[in-house]
């Protein structure tokens, strides 16, 4: 049996505004084993970036147990915390959140910055590589105001594999791209995937979900269904079924 | 992230805002440009201070007359009307004092000095040969009396260029001519080379010289002398010259162990320190002024460091969000802090130079630019930028990541 990666027991959070308390996540257990490739569905508002957020540690549950890689994350200081985003984690987000005036290639580089293990030359090929990947290898220089809404996503995504982590956290990664690209992207997660990435990825889409093996259920802040997925759909499978003409 | 990768990252955070931060700057640039001049005004005036102190003889000692009576209420009696010094106390001072070279007893007049129809109100100097050694003075023209002409007395003088000047015509040639001080006819032997101004503003050629005797005898009357001019052996020797001075004339004097002395003793080394210590002090208040400046350019770069956190709060968010350490986030924003503070302290040195090269020209002013002061306020301005700037980084480093991302 795999090792899990990832395990959340009662997982709480709640938003203090003023007197009222916000709970957008009220115990939500569940693991994820290491190679797995996990949709996170629910409703807007179900609390799917806020339960994303914690997995990223990006934010700390207000109640309940985040053991990461067997580690409980509770236990780690702010650094070690900095060091397994940059190594271990991947993390898209909703928003994108590129540097402003900073072109495609620099905000791949971002993370590699940070790694101290990775030299000035060796950075900017991998930067490259993995803009190629998202297909934007034309577009290196470009700065995010010159992208449109799904090249920046992509952006993104480039710079969440850059420092080959080995989990990917992709909030609504493909909420902004087109059918093709979609599937571009769902297929390049599916190769990553293969090659032992564990992802999870938050999205609305169910044929999108179709392309991962499991898919847990969000709502009002709890797992209402958590279901494997017997028949995984191939996304290059489904990328060569679309229709070839692309100049509607 | 290593130091190049910081400072790339904090040059084109200052490219992206030009403006703002050459206005950041400003405040260092004027800081230390203010500085760097400031001082070299104040070391300018030392300076030339200092060298037109010795140009009067750096080894001159100066003993003149003082009361060691108190006079009713505490007073004093000045110095005019003194006989204490006497010409034995000199002659006893060449005989016996080894820290000296040159002994000259001196006496002096004013009055007004006559050639045929011009008249120019002046002042006699009763010397003996020796006085021109110790003043450092030779003659531009003739020659200077001597020993034998200090014993008779005799009736020759020696001119300053400006009583030259004032009662000769241009081209005239004084020498040998015979003019008249106070109704006394004396002839013109030397004319003495010119001084220029003192420290003070005088016009050390605006003079006579003659044997102390003629000017005792034929214009004051008197037999005691005013002051005793000598020479020191060196610079160095001052206080050891101005101890075996008083010793010798306070056994003179006959004074005893409990009494004052009835003569004063000054060294030019020790005016030249009085005045070097006056000029110092106004060195270091210009330059604490100027530091002032420097501080308020500090806070200026703290406080648009601070603007620059809050505006950048997301791309922090962003930066941690993806591995940035808090220490990651305080270096970039106190490279960037220095970085400020450095280019503006390269921009005030060169300010600093030019201005200090402009007052010289213009306002001619001495200047001397101290490697010293550059030194120092390029490191003062190094300080600044650490300090005023790692509140600001500090700030920035303790944000939480998602809290910053969050940020509008
Ligand atoms: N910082 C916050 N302060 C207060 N309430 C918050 C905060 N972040 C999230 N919430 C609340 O928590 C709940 C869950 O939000 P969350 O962003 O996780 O939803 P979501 O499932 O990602 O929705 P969507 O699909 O629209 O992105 C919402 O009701 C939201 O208002
Ligand atoms: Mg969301």
């Amino acid at each position: 049996m795999p090792a899990k990666i990832l395990e959340i027991h009662n997982l709480k959070r709640e938003f203090r505004m003023g007197s009222e308390t916000v709970r957008a996540l009220k115990g939500v257990s569940f693991s994820v084993e290491a190679g797995e490739f996990v949709t996170i569905m629910g409703s807007s508002g179900s609390g799917k970036t806020t339960m994303l957020n914690i997995l990223g540690c990006l934010d700390q549950p207000s109640d309940g147990d985040y053991l990461l890689d067997g580690v409980n994350v509770k236990q780690l200081s702010r650094n070690e915390l900095a060091r397994l985003r940059n190594r271990k984690i991947g993390f898209v987000f909703q928003s994108y959140n590129l540097l402003a005036r900073t072109s495609a290639l620099e905000n791949t580089e971002l993370p590699l910055l940070y790694n101290p293990g990775v030299s000035g030359k060796e950075r900017q090929s991998r930067a490259v590589k993995a803009l190629e990947a998202v297909k934007l290898g034309d577009r290196l220089h470009h700065l995010p105001n010159q992208l449109s809404g799904g090249q920046q996503q992509r952006v993104a995504i480039a710079r969440a594999l850059v420092n080959e982590p080995i989990m990917i956290l992709a909030d609504e990664a493909t909420g902004n791209l087109d059918t093709r690209t979609s599937y571009e992207i769902m297929a390049l997660l599916q190769e990553l995937n293969q090659q032992g990435k564990t992802i999870v990825f938050v999205t609305h889409e169910p044929d999108i979900a179709a392309f991962s093996s499991r898919t847990v259920t969000l709502k009002d802040g709890k797992v209402v269904k958590d279901m494997k997925n017997p028949a995984v759909k191939s996304a290059k499978d489904a990328l060569a079924a679309l229709p070839v003409n692309d100049d509607y | 992230m290593n130091v190049l990768n910081l400072l790339q990252l904090a040059w084109r955070a200052l490219l992206r805002n030009k403006l703002r931060a050459f206005l950041t700057m400003l405040g260092i640039i004027i800081g230390v440009g203010a500085v760097i001049t400031m001082v070299a005004i104040g070391e300018g005036s030392k300076q030339s201070i200092r060298s037109q102190l010795s140009s009067m003889g750096s080894n001159m000692v100066t003993i003149r007359p003082s009361s060691n009576q108190t006079v009713g209420g505490g007073a004093r009696l000045g110095a005019s009307g003194l006989q204490t010094l006497k010409v034995t106390d000199a002659e006893l001072l060449k005989k016996q004092a080894t820290y000296l070279t040159a002994v000259s007893p001196a006496v002096s007049a004013n009055g007004q000095v006559i050639n045929s129809a011009k008249n120019w109100p002046t002042s006699i100097q009763g010397v003996s040969p020796e006085y021109l050694s110790i003043r450092d003075w030779k003659l531009k023209d003739g020659i200077s009396f001597s020993d034998e002409d200090v014993k008779t007395s005799s009736k020759v003088c020696l001119l300053g260029q400006t009583v030259v000047d004032n009662i000769f015509d241009p081209g005239e040639d004084p020498i040998g001519k015979t003019i008249r001080f106070d109704k006394i006819p004396l002839k013109v032997i030397g004319v003495l080379e010119e001084k220029g101004e003192n420290t003070f503003g005088q016009d050390q050629d605006d003079i006579i010289l003659a044997p102390y005797t003629t000017v005792q005898k034929r214009i004051l009357a008197i037999d005691f002398i005013q002051t005793i001019y000598a020479s020191a052996i060196d610079e160095n020797s001052s206080a050891l010259a101005t101890a075996e001075v008083t010793t010798l004339l306070r056994k003179a004097h006959k004074l005893q162990s409990g009494e004052d002395d009835d003569f004063t003793v000054r060294t030019q080394a020790e005016l030249i320190s009085t005045i070097s210590s006056t000029s110092e002090l106004l060195t270091v208040l210009l330059a604490a002024i100027a530091g002032i400046s420097l501080v308020v350019g500090g806070i200026g770069i703290m406080n648009i460091m601070y603007v620059s956190v809050t505006e950048r709060t997301k791309e922090i968010g962003l930066r941690m969000s993806i591995g940035a350490r808090g220490l990651d986030i305080l270096l970039q924003f106190l490279v960037e802090a220095i970085l400020i503070s450095i280019t503006g302290g390269i921009i005030g040195v060169a300010f600093g130079l030019t201005a200090s090269k402009l007052v010289s020209i213009f306002l001619s002013w001495p200047t001397l630019v101290s490697q010293s002061s550059i030194v120092l306020s390029f490191a003062v301005c190094a300080i600044t930028g650490v300090f005023f700037g790692y509140y600001p980084a500090q700030k920035a480093s303790r944000l939480d990541p998602i809290e910053a991302l969050r940020y509008e």
